[in-house]
């Protein structure tokens, strides 16, 4: 019961952050020079006046600022995201919606790969702490940080898809035959395919949390309860795995939630690279055409999943952390 | 050694046999090599896999703009006329014509049985209907203005069409081309910009629409019914690779047959072996010429001794060096120098950077200041030069004559801008100062749209603003001229006043630099290019990579 | 540790010196501070090291590798890339300076602020934060430049503005438990105002996880800028960026290795310094290690 009224005080809170997200994107928009409807008039070369001013009114350019808000809100909620200002002119909606998978699936991938390789990293490095291992493995993070991520992508296209043959080059899934394909090759195809850009989209995350859980695993560590259960006899093993990663993992949520805009606005560079259709690619593409629309649309559908994304991060803590549900956890 | 083994007297009959039948196949997969190395003939089936940096917009042809667009619409959908591989005008839908009353009249006599993809059977009433949707206002189109020299069309029977001019028009009969057929049973009635076949696109052509993922690839098939013959090669597929690096990355690692490469491609990354056993390089000259137009609206571009300046301060051959790695020739006007209009004899600009500052400073621009640029009534001379995004080669060009041009004063800025938002922010509403872009060519002469006073409007060709009352009058009746004798003195008469008034400053035709796999026969480079003839591609059966059920 | 409010100018010298010998006992750090000292170094002395016009075209010497007349080759318009690299440089420095400088006034302001008064100003604030965390940087960025014209003036202010998020909390966190703190409480016995306390007293005394954050934000922007150029929204050709040099490379990744190897390893370079620089920082303040 504790944890229902708490998810309902977080959804709760997140009302204000959502309106905040549409009131600054809608103020981004307003950043744009010219009116933001007066491309579509453009388009028609045979454009009077009097039409113009027939568009502006239909599309309730000559309201106050903050009705034309409303209205934006209004349609934000239903979905309906305007048209794109390409010559395809479909649904903002339908634009983004076909990419979002192919984006969501790529970063989630890469998130999995981040926990399954950063976790035990941070672990070992914690525990072995000062050692050879645990050096290495900083100098390795280190680099891995401060190296740009397409250039990395770029180098190990030109090793696995070009040298070596092992990996094909770009897009998600063979041109021929792919149709014919049993679901088990399917997945085999997209499999080769995604190797290179979730690797490449990973880099970054794996320094930075195999960091984090060695810096809270360590932090862990010093706990007196550690230090009691070791007292206790219990096998070491034992005592990192059971009682200490638990605890180290909890900040790790927190930071997993965070680090979500990160993955969906890094995949700009290796979409393009890739030649992958996803989210990233198409805001690259419409900041090049000044789809204003378009742009508007992806950033806030966007932001609004990294929402949803920190909601879940913060329910995912509260169900492994019973604190939060009581709300004894002090307001941070 | 047969003959040995015999001699040395019954080896067992096994062996005996063995050997014969060793030999059977040794016979039979020579007649097989033989047969392969040239005698056969060309083979159904196969598929050819083509890069392009681009999608598609939009599937009917008068609604695009785009080059990609352009050349999946094209084999699709058919014109009354083509051109064949030495650019004479050819019937396509049209068998034959007659031209009336000195070229005001033009009546064509079309093909019976073509049937568009869907069955339904092909008649001059689609034709009327094109033409009435590309002349009609409300039809954004941009290629209306050759129609809109049509008083009367008409469709007296089924195979009959017949269009009467206003005046005599020379470029009449080469403009009824695939742009103007349209499927009338499809599309009567209905707002053309919102119809289905923009993305799923209903012709009579040699290939059918299959499937177009957005973005990813574009796929058609052979039309089995095709009037002129089915296409040997079974499917055609455009995959859309943003980027060269990465489609050059994809065709060495087979899965793409056929891109334009880039002049560093073509001369530095296609010559070892692996390249020249696989694929086979062309290279022409390409029906298209860059230059870098300025507003003449300007201030700074009203006086002609700035452009001409400007045009004496860069060196052309060094652009094509750089840019071009010399895979390209200098333009002097608005033609290829292969072409039967174009005059070789006109002014002139080599590099002559002491020539510039002369007319510079004539103009009245000095360096007043100290500041190396130059100046003039307090104003500096620096403008912004705009180009579209993504074209490596305008890029590169800008920035050579970019640095050319600071040796004389004069800063340039350079700004890149994706195609769409380059069109409808700046060229439409003429907010730029100059510009780097390129034409694509016809083999008409008439290039009425571009230069003509008339066409300045609003999204209308001659966004420069070049206004020039005897390039005018020379236009005009270049247009109604039909002697070809007579048609080149008023053409080369132009391109004389061009070449002195400079309205742009011509810079260079390129090379169209295609790579195709080996395995593709039937290519014969001639003075269209080589993709006249695509349909009569193949590729042996032995050596076809993929298979379509 | 000896309290400081009294001493002696002798004292005071060797207290320097055990501050410094401190902070050079980490090699690491020590090799952040020399990378970074030799960043700016080279960008202020750039017109000097570089042995040529970075501007220079030469269309003889296309996309040559490395050689004694061009030590690290040329690019494909033929210009030098050793003195590309060096030149840009500067980008990187003025990244650095003006992006981090940007994003850290107005972490700290809002920080402050949202830690010192508490209560409704604090919840906007950070409700401010979690709306700007919400958005992917580089989305938020390239939306505003798509208004506005690349520049590298307006990438290091989106830069910046995009980035003080992390520096808001902090400063924050800092306050909250400096506010409560006596000699807070007794400068306002005395009198001073809130701004004097916050930028007099409190502020001084959160110096260093501002600066920590700031050094290694320094990488972010870098990498950040970088990745702008490259996608052909940042720094524009000619002036030289490691980012817009990037791009060429990619290009000709296969006969110009020169061009993709190099700016990707200067920048590569500089953050490792700036990230190890701020690391050995953070190490240095950390009150929990032993001193």
């Amino acid at each position: 019961m504790g944890f229902i009224v708490f998810l309902l005080k977080r959804i709760l809170g997140l009302v204000p952050t959502f309106l905040g997200i549409t009131l600054i994107s809608f103020f981004v928009m307003h950043l744009a020079p010219g009116e933001p409807m007066s491309l579509q008039a453009d388009f028609n070369p045979k454009m009077t006046p009097e039409m113009r001013q027939r568009l502006r009114a239909q599309y309730g350019l000559d309201k106050p600022l903050y009705v034309q808000y409303a209205k934006w809100l209004k349609g934000l909620v239903q979905l309906d995201l305007g048209r794109s200002f390409s010559p395809d002119r479909r649904k903002v909606w339908d634009k983004i919606r076909e990419r979002l998978p192919v984006t969501i699936l790529i970063n989630v991938l890469s998130m999995l790969l981040i926990l399954a390789v950063s976790i035990p990293l941070g672990v070992r490095a914690a525990v072995w702490e000062n050692s050879l291992f645990d050096q290495v493995t900083t100098v390795l993070v280190f680099l891995a940080y401060a190296a740009p991520a397409f250039w990395v992508a770029l180098l190990l296209m030109l090793l696995f898809g070009i040298e070596w043959n092992l990996l094909p080059v770009s897009g998600l899934h063979s041109l021929m035959g792919y149709e014919q394909m049993s679901l088990f090759e399917k997945v085999l195809d997209w499999s080769k395919h995604l190797i290179l850009p979730v690797f490449v989209s990973a880099i970054g995350g794996l320094a930075g949390f195999s960091r984090y859980t060695r810096s809270s695993m360590l932090e862990v560590l010093r706990q007196d309860y550690i230090t009691t259960a070791r007292a206790k006899g219990l096998p070491e093993r034992v005592v990192i795995y059971r009682h200490a990663l638990r605890n180290a993992l909890l900040p790790l949520i927190t930071i997993m939630g965070l680090s979500i805009p990160g993955l969906i606005g890094g995949s700009v560079i290796f979409e393009s690279i890739f030649a992958i259709p996803g989210v990233g690619q198409l805001m690259w593409s419409a900041v090049m055409a000044r789809d204003y629309p378009v742009l508007m649309g992806n950033l806030v559908i966007v932001a609004i999943l990294t929402l949803l994304g920190n909601l879940l991060a913060d329910i995912g803590y509260a169900a492994v952390d019973p604190r939060i549900r009581t709300g004894l956890q002090e307001q941070e | 050694m047969l003959q040995k083994q015999m001699h040395r007297g019954f080896i067992s009959s096994f062996f005996h046999i063995l050997f014969v039948l060793a030999y059977f196949i040794y016979l039979s997969t020579s007649c097989l090599a033989e047969d392969v190395s040239g005698q056969e003939g060309p083979a159904y089936g196969d598929a050819i896999v083509v890069g392009s940096i681009g999608d598609a917009s939009n599937l009917i042809p008068m609604l695009a703009t785009d080059a990609t667009s352009h050349e999946i619409a094209g084999l699709i959908y058919n014109g009354l006329v083509k051109y064949d591989k030495d650019l004479n005008l050819v019937g396509d839908l049209a068998k034959s014509w007659e031209i009336k009353r000195g070229g005001k009249e033009i009546i064509f006599h079309l093909r019976k049985g073509v049937r568009w993809q869907d069955g339904v059977p092909f008649t001059s009433k689609d034709v009327l209907f094109g033409f009435k949707t590309i002349i009609d206002p409300k039809t954004p189109t941009a290629y209306a203005g050759d129609f809109l020299e049509v008083e009367k069309a008409e469709a007296p029977d089924p195979y009959t069409f017949r269009v009467i001019y206003k005046e005599p028009f020379a470029p009449a009969l080469s403009s009824w081309g695939d742009i103007v057929v349209l499927p009338e049973h499809l599309l009567k009635g209905k707002d053309i910009t919102k119809s289905s076949l923009v993305r799923h696109p209903v012709g009579l052509g040699p290939y059918k629409f299959r499937l177009w993922k957005t973005q990813e690839r574009i796929e058609l098939d052979a039309n089995p019914d095709y009037f002129d013959g089915r296409p040997y090669l079974d499917r055609y597929i455009m995959r859309i690779i943003p980027d060269p690096a990465t489609m050059f990355m994809e065709l060495k690692a087979g899965g793409l047959d056929w891109m334009g490469l880039s002049p560093v491609q073509y001369k530095r990354q296609t010559n070892t072996p692996f390249f020249r056993k696989n694929f086979r390089k062309y290279k022409y000259l390409s029906f298209s010429y860059t230059y870098l137009g300025y507003n003449l609206r300007h201030p700074f571009f009203k006086d002609k001794r700035v452009r001409q300046a400007i045009s004496y301060a860069m060196d052309k051959k060094e652009i094509i060096r750089g840019v071009l790695l010399g895979l390209g020739v200098v333009a002097t006007g608005p033609y290829k120098p292969d072409a039967w209009f174009y005059n070789p004899n006109v002014r002139r600009y080599p590099y002559d950077p002491k020539m510039a500052r002369r007319l510079l400073a004539e103009a009245g621009w000095k360096d007043s200041d100290g500041d190396g640029i130059l100046d003039k009534d307090g104003i500096a001379f620096s403008f912004t030069v705009l180009t579209n995004q993504g074209n490596s080669l305008r890029d590169k060009t800008a920035q050579i004559i970019q640095y050319r041009l600071r040796q004389v004063g004069i800063e340039m800025k350079i700004r890149q801008l994706e195609w769409t938002a380059f069109i409808n922010d700046f060229i439409d509403k003429r907010r730029f100062e100059a510009v780097i872009l390129g034409w694509t060519l016809g083999q008409d002469p008439d290039i009425f749209d571009i230069w003509h006073s008339s066409k300045t409007g609003p999204k209308q060709l001659n966004f420069i603003g070049y206004k020039n009352k005897e390039v005018d009058r020379l236009l005009v009746l270049g247009r109604r001229t039909f002697d070809r004798e007579k048609r080149k003195k008023i053409y080369f008469r132009i391109q004389e006043i061009l070449a002195e008034d400079q309205p742009y400053t011509f810079l260079y035709v390129p090379m169209a630099l295609p790579i195709i796999h080996a395995r593709f026969h039937g290519i014969k480079p001639a003075p269209a290019g080589i993709s006249y003839n695509f349909i009569r591609w193949w590729v042996p059966k032995n050596e076809q990579k993929y298979i379509i059920p | 540790m000896e309290t400081t409010l009294s001493s002696t100018p002798i004292r005071e010298g060797k207290r320097w010196q055990k501050t410094l010998l401190e902070l050079c006992s980490n090699p690491l750090t020590i090799s952040g501070l020399v990378i970074v000292g030799i960043l700016v170094f080279t960008a202020l002395f750039a017109p000097v090291l570089a042995p040529y016009d970075p501007q220079e075209i030469d269309t003889f010497h296309i996309l040559e590798a490395p050689s004694s007349a061009h030590l690290l080759g040329t690019d494909g318009l033929g210009r030098d890339c050793l003195s590309r690299l060096i030149f840009g440089a500067r980008i990187s420095l003025l990244v650095g300076f003006v992006a981090v400088g940007i994003a850290t006034a107005v972490g700290t302001v809002l920080g402050a602020l949202a830690g010192y008064y508490g209560r409704w100003v604090d919840s906007l604030i950070m409700r401010f934060v979690d709306i700007m965390l919400c958005f992917p940087t580089i989305f938020l960025i390239m939306a505003v430049i798509a208004f506005l014209e690349p520049s590298i003036w307006n990438i290091m202010i989106v830069i910046g503005l995009t980035g003080w998020m992390g520096v808001a909390r902090l400063v924050r966190a800092e306050f909250l438990s400096l506010k409560k703190r006596d000699f807070v409480l007794a400068s306002r016995i005395c009198g001073a105002s809130d701004l004097q306390i916050v930028f007099g007293e409190i502020l001084p005394n959160a110096i260093a996880p501002i600066l920590v954050s700031a050094t290694l934000g320094v990488g972010g922007a870098i990498l950040t800028e970088s990745a702008l150029s490259f996608l052909g929204i940042g720094v524009q050709p000619p002036t030289p960026s490691w980012g817009n040099m990037l791009t060429e490379g990619k290009d000709n990744l296969e006969i110009a290795w020169w061009l993709s190897v190099f700016p990707g390893l200067a920048i590569l370079v500089t953050v490792l310094g700036y990230n190890l620089l701020g690391e050995g920082l953070r190490d240095f303040f950390d009150p929990r290690k032993k001193r």
